[in-house]
């Protein structure tokens, strides 16, 4: 792996259904469709590459169907790509998680990856507490002591501007911004080095938006965390994300330099996002 | 420092049926450490679009941008990787924009300060330089604590000038950095120019004002239309 690269995806692909070898030539952001014509097959990503640098944030920008969620679900291991590599830093550098088997991954995904869904429903057990949830994610990956967990889920919560008393509250009486605040505790729970954040303030109130945002750019400050984050909202990814990436249809048409695909947008699907947003 | 050499850049709106619009054509220019260029021309004749090119917010589309950074590596950011972009905006190229980066519930004193955290200085360190530059460009120090995003158009453009200079850059970008400020702020600007320049800081310039231009520039790149 480069000098402070961290993770390496290369030509990651996802389809739903028995495929042909028309399948990738027949679909994606040229013909705006993910359904091959062929057999029916849904290509949901295809050769999808990029690298991500040690404390970057990544932007995914994209609309329904191109495959964002897909992307990072895919990295989460929650579904099985059906082709490509990623490869990561540090613990099994230089094996293809995709590759490893599903106990192993598993630990890799709980000792040094986070998830913040953009349902809280997904990310979280409605029916434990807010600090059980959080404690879910250290004992996955192998704290057991009591003590430690009970001071550890206290300081997220604290880092995550979570009133104390939440902590034996569960997550279905609290408001969606919290919610969401316990997903991210819960996602740094393990001081994992790659967070991904899937649309996380859709849905939720301007007001409460700049809060989770202002809190997730300041913990990615201060602890150097590297993010995927994947937004439909511009706003959102010119505040958190360095270089973004555009996808349609299951492919990059364009990456770059966040403020340069603001701007500076070059393909015809990019200028039309850009000049479409408020 | 920095040497572009048949510069341009043309926009291709796919939008509007494949419009082609020339930003700029064939500019060629060097600057060395602690030297100003101006750049002048009409209304339209590409001068923001052409610093837009070295910083790399816009992508070039013809010539090459030889840079020599901190440590004499010669790059040419035309084409340079984006990560290599982005180490280079961080350490050392800095942009004074129109735009000031407002971020919602972050004070203009900790928004200041951040550019110097970024570069291995502590949270202290950076709000007593940001309180320094505040307190020359005569913003009021009730506002220092206050979010930039209720500023006025002058108030932004110092917070501007402070965000890029903060942490002294080896090339300074400046974009029209006193347009919308009134005598005495726009001297004290100057003078920190100045300074900086003093300092061996290389500065690349766009400034309506015809007799500003002259002062600070040792030498000007003319854009026609």
């Amino acid at each position: 792996m480069n000098d402070g690269m961290l993770l390496d995806v290369s030509g990651l692909g996802k389809r739903y259904g028995a495929g042909c070898p028309d399948c990738a030539s027949t679909t994606g952001p040229d013909f705006s469709t993910n359904v091959c014509p062929k057999c029916g097959t849904v290509v949901a990503l295809d050769a999808l590459s990029f690298d991500l640098k040690q404390g970057e944030i990544l932007g995914v920008v994209g609309e329904s169907g191109s495959g964002k969620s897909t992307l990072i679900q895919c990295l989460y291991f929650d579904v099985a790509p059906s082709s490509g590599s990623v490869f990561m830093a540090g613990e099994a550098e230089g094996k293809d998680l995709l590759a490893l088997p599903r106990a192993h991954q598993r630990r890799l995904r709980a000792r040094r990856m986070g998830m913040v869904y953009q349902n809280p429903l997904r990310g979280l057990r409605m029916d434990i507490t807010s600090g059980a949830n959080v404690a879910e994610k250290l004992l996955e990956a192998g704290t057991f002591h009591f003590r430690r967990i009970r001071d550890r889920t206290a300081e997220l919560l604290d880092g995550t501007e979570i009133p104390a008393r939440y902590i034996d509250v569960p997550p279905r009486s609290l408001s969606g911004g919290m919610q969401q605040r316990i997903q991210i505790a819960k996602a740094l729970a393990n001081n994992p080095p790659l967070v991904l954040l899937d649309e996380v303030t859709s849905g939720l109130d301007v007001s409460v938006q700049a809060r989770v945002l202002d809190l997730i750019r300041e913990l990615q400050r201060d602890l150097g965390i590297s993010m995927i984050v994947v937004s439909h909202d511009m706003g959102v990814i010119r505040l958190l994300a360095d270089r973004t990436v555009v996808l349609k249809n299951g492919r990059v048409v364009e990456r770059g330099l966040t403020d340069q695909i603001l701007e500076d947008p070059r393909h015809p699907y990019s200028q039309l996002l850009v000049h479409s947003t408020l | 420092m920095i040497r572009a050499e048949a510069l341009s850049k043309t926009f291709h709106l796919h939008v509007r049926g494949g419009a082609r619009i020339d930003a700029f054509r064939d500019v060629s220019f060097r600057v060395s450490a602690g030297q100003f260029l101006g750049v002048s021309g009409p209304s339209g004749s590409g001068k923001s679009s052409l610093l837009k090119c070295l910083y790399r917010t816009y992508m070039p589309t013809g010539g090459t941008i030889w840079y020599t950074d901190c440590e004499s590596r010669d790059r040419d950011l035309a084409v340079a990787d984006d990560h290599v972009i982005l180490d280079l905006r961080r350490r050392e190229i800095g942009y004074v924009s129109q735009f000031f980066p407002v971020i919602p519930r972050v004070s203009a004193l900790d928004t200041l300060a951040n550019g110097m955290v970024g570069r291995g200085f502590t949270r202290l360190e950076g709000q007593a330089r940001a309180r320094d530059l505040l307190a020359r460009l005569g913003i009021p120090r009730t506002l220092w604590d206050l979010f930039p995003s209720t500023f006025s158009g002058g108030e932004k453009q110092r917070l501007n000038i402070i965000h890029a200079v903060i942490s002294r850059p080896r090339l300074l970008l400046l974009d029209e950095p006193t347009a919308s400020l009134d005598a005495a702020s726009a001297a004290e600007a100057v003078s920190l120019i100045e300074e900086l320049k003093r300092d061996g800081t290389a500065m690349i310039g766009v400034f309506h004002d015809r007799a500003l231009l002259s002062r600070l520039s040792d030498s000007v790149v003319e854009l026609k239309r």
